[in-house]
């Protein structure tokens, strides 16, 4: 559910260190950072390494490994959370297609869902 | 005392993901239809329940739009993540003091009961119940499809539920589990990602013969049916045709009920679920509570348009309206 609404239209941002754009949960509620297994990333095909994700949220950073003890805090129904690339370089002008998967850790499921969004997003000059 | 209409705000989910619908929103609109009851999921409605917790001032400001729109707050849902950590479940005592936490934030809300998902065991729920006793709360398990009110692990709740002889555990039947024809929204969904068209017409058509769901997937297999196909025809084996009088023995027990639904057609009718009858079974036992609208249709089309909760909540409470025998002008002049 939501995937479609997980990249958020027009956010896609570039800088020496790397690229980000915001990203929502695709789910009817929010979840503890502990319960978010993986997040995936591609931009043109390229996967983004995990140790090279990072998510930010309302002034803070998380790896995802960090994230996997992380039970004081959480990615809200519908909050916008900085989904941040490491990428030296970042990203040059233009449009850009990227890959968004999140896989949760939901407790009444009896699988884990990865849910995943495709957008081209444009980068100005 | 008449069955009274209310609206899960789950139902307005796409909206208020987008942030197009503010809580007041919900509240007013729910209001608008008569549906004078309100649910929520506490985590959804609000930001930081349960991980960081909740600002007493927007406690205050619920408490406020339920008096301003002159509603009723009726439940909590509640998620207990005894996932939380990786590796392990969450320890007995945790889940239960974790329960405690929600029966607190329940009755901060004004609610009258909190709803518990179906995977919690009842030895975690009976352990919390003298705490719910105490804020004036009950602790309602939701039944909910691919479990029934016959299924055993619904028979160990109720088993332990007479046991502890506390009047604060009781049961939430979500009416998705009387499905009675499969969902034009659903077959729709599974032909646009690649079912067969004659392959969804044989699951629709063997669903309403009630045919077993394991000779369906396999018949469904032998037609040269494979990844959309088998998934469309999996979802028999956790949607069988229950009978709505099963409810009949727990009434005692049941003080909330989930208006499930798909789809509402312009002609005031939920195509898959029995709501007639569901509305006859509910009055012959007594029932008393709410209904509360829960449109889970939502999931099934936003791939091809954008849904309309509020016109799809509308539709359906005037079809309640009319089940129940109260006038339903105002209702239809709306949209």
């Amino acid at each position: 559910m939501m995937d479609n609404k997980m990249i958020v239209e027009g956010s896609l941002e570039t800088s020496d260190l790397g690229f980000a754009f915001y990203g929502r949960l695709p789910y009817y509620r929010g979840l503890g950072l502990s319960m978010i297994e993986d997040i995936q990333i591609t931009v043109d095909g390229d996967l983004i390494p995990r140790a090279d994700v990072r998510f930010h949220v309302r002034g803070k950073t998380y790896t995802l490994d960090q994230m996997e003890t992380i039970y004081d805090d959480r990615w809200n129904f519908g909050e916008k959370a900085k989904i941040i690339a490491m990428k030296p370089g970042g990203l040059p002008p233009g449009d850009h297609k990227i890959e968004f998967a999140v896989r949760m850790r939901v407790s009444y499921l009896p699988f884990v869902p990865t849910t995943k969004d495709t957008k081209v997003l444009a980068l100005a000059a | 005392m008449p069955i009274k209409r209310g609206v899960s705000l789950y139902s307005f989910q796409n909206e208020t993901f987008q942030g197009r619908m503010t809580l007041e929103d919900c509240i007013r609109t729910c209001a608008e239809m008569g549906a004078n009851g309100i649910e929520i999921i506490g985590e959804q409605t609000f930001w930081g329940w349960p991980e960081v917790g909740v600002d007493q001032a927007e406690i205050d400001t619920w408490h406020r739009l339920i008096a301003k729109y002159d509603c009723v707050a009726v439940s909590h849902d509640f998620m207990l993540d005894y996932k939380r950590y990786k590796g392990r479940e969450m320890p007995f005592e945790e889940q239960v003091a974790s329960v405690k936490k929600d029966i607190d934030f329940g009755a901060r809300l004004g609610m009258k009961y909190i709803r518990a998902l179906v995977s919690i065991a009842p030895e975690v729920l009976v352990a919390a119940a003298p705490h719910a006793e105490e804020k004036g709360i009950k602790i309602l398990i939701e039944v909910h499809a691919p479990l029934h009110f016959d299924h055993p692990w619904i028979i160990r709740h109720a088993e332990a539920f007479e046991k502890s002889g506390s009047d604060a555990l009781g049961f939430l039947p979500d009416m998705g589990m009387f499905l009675h024809a499969f969902p034009p929204v659903w077959k729709e969904k599974f032909m646009r990602v690649g079912v067969p068209k004659h392959i969804a017409d044989y699951i629709e058509k063997a669903y309403a013969d009630r045919v077993l769901s394991e000779y369906v997937i396999l018949n469904v297999q032998q037609m040269g049916g494979v990844g959309p196909a088998i998934a469309m025809a999996e979802t028999l084996r956790h949607n069988a045709a229950f009978e709505p009088r099963r409810m009949l023995d727990y009434m005692p027990r049941i003080h909330n009920i989930h208006g499930k639904f798909y789809e509402m057609t312009a002609d005031y009718i939920e195509p898959s679920i029995p709501y007639d009858e569901i509305v006859k079974v509910l009055q012959q036992g007594g029932y008393q509570g709410y209904i509360c609208s829960e449109y889970e249709g939502n999931r099934w089309i936003e791939d091809v348009m954008e849904p309309d909760s509020v016109e799809q909540v509308r539709r359906q409470q005037v079809m309640l309206a009319t089940l129940l025998g109260e006038p339903t002008p105002q209702l239809r002049a709306a949209a």
